[in-house]
């Protein structure tokens, strides 16, 4: 829907058109190549024990019955690992706290050594022939457990006398930072007209991508090189991560295939264990070794996401202008500190408290804090989702405590786009944006103005109906790697691309990014397509394997096109210059006199020309080039670091019923208007919207992680606790974008669509939810809302049902 | 181990498994169809979904040795020798109904069963259909597109609706 026919695509796979995907046929037929679906001559299985206990101590493990087991090839523990001077997992991002001090990091050990920390943590693991083998020895293996008290909460961990996870966090603390200018915060509140505070929660969640994690360690005796197959992300991130860092294997000797991965949604960035013990172990047995997760396992050992326990406090004028927000979180690390953990509630979360909003006084602090519990990182959105919801939360809020309309009161707080490029309080520096824009057509598309006519059919009916709103902002693209560096990050940030033309005028892209769902064989192809007017058929993306891509930071953060198609759009002006020099010389013209325009080098001003295809021809057969002036061949390499972060934005707006007998919130509408820049390929964006937002809804209504408080035990850990959105749970949805604010700083105008969704969809519906329960005198739910939660609200509300 | 013998996507296959086996076991590792899934151990999540004698079933609640003798299809035998895709597939290409494709091969599966199952399918009737099917990836609305569109396809060309 929606696309301006001014941006209408001027060739049918260029830029703009909604190009069928190139990789849906091997998906739909069923030769896609997942990770599972390799497998290597004479491998072998890997079956990972892990702790069926929150918090224990080990005594003793003995192996010696699991050895003689039908099948078993070798059974290691963390003796094996630390003999070996096996590493622990870093962490990527340093944080500083308040004092100056630098965050605790406590050590990772791919295998325990003494202690287990959470339920799930690797203790031992059990290589055999076959995985049931492998599985049945695993049932063998006695470890002499001494239980210990287990913490689950933030709260709870902060709390005296509270169990320790490590001995090196004092009271748990990992770190106690803040943003912001404290003192201007107080001098807003000090003269506010009227305050609203908020306690909340941003409960946790499972990320859940549908394709288990799996890994397959090979050493190769010949070569002494190691290749790892896993289901990652980002490769070259855990080539760096574990060779250099976990298992002391240079980089030329490790190669990392991430292949068809099925989905990551944040929980496949990280390096975790199991791709450490596969690669390390299969030099010892001198076999490859398979792991592959079941479900259960994914409960207890993917990386979760969110949990904040937050205190908020917004400042207003008597004319509803914002003049401060003061903000106050606990976020959940887990046991350990995973991969890019510290940055979610610090960097990726407090510096989006502005919103869009001109809020002049910012001040927030968190304390991040160790708990028995798996551990806590990204997770779509990532830190952006919690800030919305904070943000949106409060303002709802705000506008029902003052009775201005909440579309009123946010627009006499919207950063105008006369403002941009706009300094928040909180460090950014937003380049663009048409905030009022998306709200307004956001509000015509539900028909809002008809909301009470349709609140008061629904009363007719026994039906409680609400609107809710979101206004969201997001910092994508991540990022300019010298402003991460200043921040603590412990990685550059830039993204790798290599055009390669090859004789016969087709093309190979090489690409840091990596697709998991996101459709890059089809997007970035349009890109080369577009630029070099050559069909796409002659265009071959290639990702995910670090003996073929310059070296990438991989997918997460919105990222692919923003950072990852500049790459690839920096690597194509390179060829241009390149062919323009090679055409000067076959036409023999000037280099200055040559234009390049829709796949043709001209002369200017003639009717002489030559396809890039004739120019990339004489590239390879150079037969009468000046060497010594003009280089064979046409194959650029660029890595492209972001000027800044990108600002996608949007309104979504959900209209639900609840039906006060059962509970139970139906969504009725749903609709997003976004700015995601330039859209390269509309199906695809619309279709990454809607499974953003059927996240954001799974959090508001459904999905919850929840650990028993006293044992430390997962409660939901399979699909039959865990609650995960259905296709009858949902409605469809009406998703528009515009682009008259292309972001200001790329050479593509783009801005990342991957995780708008899931960051404004649960804070529209809470609201959504909050205004249905509103005449109840209801003020706010925390998430989710479950039929119990919204009918328990509803029997303990203030304001009887009955009374109305 | 036991000898189950049964038809798969046209052929004639036996294999020796285990009595534990189950029907997504032998089809992965036994026969190396690994266009059929595994996304969870309790049954909940339908990337696994397979035809057995012609109506779609989660293979990882069958055990092998129950197949013995039945004519199971699999993703991989749904196109036309020719790699036509069936119209189902056609239509999920077409509506972009699948992001990682992990899910696919399944909702692909339960998706034909229940356009063959249903005189008339609306989104309700889809949206419940598919409701042992989980999809992270694409937020069901494209999936509900594909099929509604897929199922009238399949409608208007019989010919190679049948295929399978
Ligand atoms: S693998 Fe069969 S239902 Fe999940
Ligand atoms: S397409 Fe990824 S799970 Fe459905």
């Amino acid at each position: 829907m929606s696309n301006s026919p001014a941006n209408a695509p001027v060739n049918a796979t260029g830029i703009g058109a909604s190009v069928k995907r190139r990789e849906d046929f091997r998906f739909l037929t069923g030769q896609g190549t997942y990770t599972d679906d390799i497998n290597r001559p004479n491998q072998t299985h890997a079956y990972i024990l892990r702790s069926p206990y929150a918090h224990a101590r080990i005594n003793g493990i003995d192996t010696a019955a699991a050895l003689e087991a039908p099948g078993v090839v070798a059974v290691f523990t963390g003796k094996d690992i630390a003999a070996d001077k096996v590493n622990g997992l870093p962490c990527g991002w340093l944080i500083h706290s308040k004092d100056g001090s630098p965050m605790v990091e406590p050590p990772h050990p791919p295998l325990v050594l003494d202690k287990v920390v959470h339920v799930g943590d690797q203790v031992a693991v059990i290589i055999a022939e076959t995985c049931e083998q492998a599985k049945d020895a695993a049932e063998l293996v006695m470890v002499d457990y001494d239980e210990l008290p287990a913490v689950t909460t933030s709260p709870e961990a902060l709390k005296d006398g509270a169990p320790l996870v490590h001995d090196q966090a004092t009271g748990n603390l990992c770190y106690d930072w803040h943003l912001g200018d404290k003192a201007a915060t107080d001098a807003a509140f000090a003269k506010a007209a009227h305050v609203t505070k908020l306690d909340l929660i941003n409960n946790r969640l499972v990320p859940n991508a549908m394709e288990p994690r799996a890994a397959i360690g090979e050493f190769d005796r010949a070569t002494g090189d190691y290749t790892l197959w896993t289901t990652s992300q980002n490769p070259h991130v855990i080539r760096l991560l574990m060779g250099a860092f976990v298992l002391g294997i240079p980089e030329h000797k490790l190669r990392v295939i991430a292949p068809d991965v099925g989905g990551g949604f944040g929980s496949k960035i990280y390096h975790y264990a199991e791709e450490a013990i596969v690669t390390w172990a299969s030099r010892k047995i001198g076999r490859p070794i398979k792991w592959v997760a079941e479900r259960s396992e994914s409960f207890v050992s993917d990386a979760h996401g969110r949990d904040h326990v937050t205190h908020a406090e917004l400042a207003l004028d008597a004319d509803g202008k914002f003049l401060g927000l003061r903000v106050q979180t606990l976020a959940n690390m887990g046991a350990y500190l995973s991969t890019f953990a510290p940055s979610i509630p610090t960097y990726l979360y407090a510096t989006l408290l502005a919103g869009q909003y001109t809020t002049p006084a910012i001040y927030a602090e968190v304390k991040a804090v160790f708990t028995h519990t798996v551990p806590v990182d990204a997770y779509r959105g990532a830190g952006r989702p919690e800030a919305c919801y904070l943000i949106e939360r409060i303002v709802e809020n705000a506008a029902r405590e003052l009775g201005i309309d909440k579309t009123e009161l946010r627009r006499r707080n919207f950063i105008p786009p006369s403002a941009m490029p706009y300094d928040t309080p909180v460090a950014l520096q937003y380049d663009c944006g048409m905030f009022e824009k998306c709200l307004d057509q956001a509000l015509n598309l539900i028909d809002y103005k008809g909301f009470p006519a349709r609140k008061a059919e629904a009363k007719a009916r026994g039906k409680l109906r609400g609107i809710g709103l979101a206004s969201y902002i997001e910092a994508c693209g991540i990022a300019p790697s010298n402003v991460a560096g200043a921040l603590g990050a412990r990685a550059g940030l830039y993204e790798s691309g290599e055009v390669r033309f090859h004789p016969t005028g087709s093309v190979t892209v090489f690409t840091g990014s990596h697709s998991h769902g996101q459709s890059h064989e089809t997007t970035f192809a349009q890109l080369v397509s577009d630029r070099f007017g050559i069909p796409i058929e002659n265009v071959e993306i290639v990702h995910g394997d670090t003996s073929k891509v310059p070296f990438g930071m991989g997918t997460y953060g919105s990222r692919s096109l923003a950072v990852g198609g500049s790459a690839i759009s920096k690597a194509m002006d390179k060829v241009v210059n390149k062919a323009k020099k090679i055409a000067a010389h076959m036409l023999e013209a000037a280099e200055t006199d040559i234009v390049f325009e829709q796949g043709k080098f001209t002369v200017a001003g003639t009717d002489r020309s030559l396809t890039i295809g004739d120019v990339a021809l004489s590239a390879y057969v150079p037969h009468n080039f000046p060497l010594d002036e003009l280089e064979p061949g046409l194959d650029e390499q660029a890595f492209y670091d972001p000027k800044n972060f990108t600002y996608p934005n949007g309104t979504q707006i959900a209209e639900v019923e609840i039906d006060p007998e059962t509970g139970v919130v139906r969504i009725e509408k749903f609709v997003a208007v976004d700015d995601f820049g330039r859209v390269i390929n509309p199906m695809v964006v619309e279709g990454q919207v809607h499974g953003g937002i059927v996240q954001g809804i799974g959090q508001a209504l459904m999905e919850n992680c929840v650990y028993d408080p006293q044992t430390g035990q997962l409660l939901t850990g399979s699909y039959m606790d865990y609650c995960m959105p259905r296709a009858d749970d949902v409605p469809s949805f009406i998703v528009q974008y515009h682009e008259e604010a292309p972001c200001t700083h790329n050479p593509l105008g783009v801005k990342g669509c991957g995780e708008a969704g899931a960051i404004g969809g649960s804070a529209t519906v809470m609201n959504a939810v909050v205004d249905a329960l509103a005449d109840l005198g209801i003020k706010h739910l925390d998430m989710p809302a479950t039929p119990l939660r919204v009918w328990r609200a509803i029997q303990d509300a203030s304001v009887p049902l009955a009374a109305e | 181990m036991t000898s189950v013998s049964l038809k798969v996507n046209g052929k004639s296959v036996t294999r020796e498994v285990e009595g534990r086996t189950l029907l997504v076991q032998l089809l992965r590792d036994h026969l190396g169809l690994t266009g059929t899934h595994v996304g969870c151990d309790t049954s909940q999540c339908g990337a696994c979904v397979v035809h057995v004698d012609g109506e779609s079933i989660k293979s990882c609640t069958m055990l092998a040795v129950q197949a013995n003798g039945l004519e199971v299809t699999t993703i991989e035998g749904l196109a036309a020798a020719d790699g036509t895709l069936h119209p189902m597939q056609a239509a999920f290409r077409e509506h972009h109904g699948l992001q990682c494709g992990y899910c696919t091969p399944g909702m692909v599966m339960s998706a034909v069963d229940l356009a063959k199952s249903h005189e008339h399918l609306d989104e309700k009737t889809v949206r419940e259909g598919l409701e042992g099917n989980i999809c992270r990836c694409t937020g069901y609305h494209n999936i509900v597109k594909a099929v509604l569109a897929g199922a009238e396809a399949m409608r208007s060309q019989p010919a190679q609706a049948a295929a399978e």
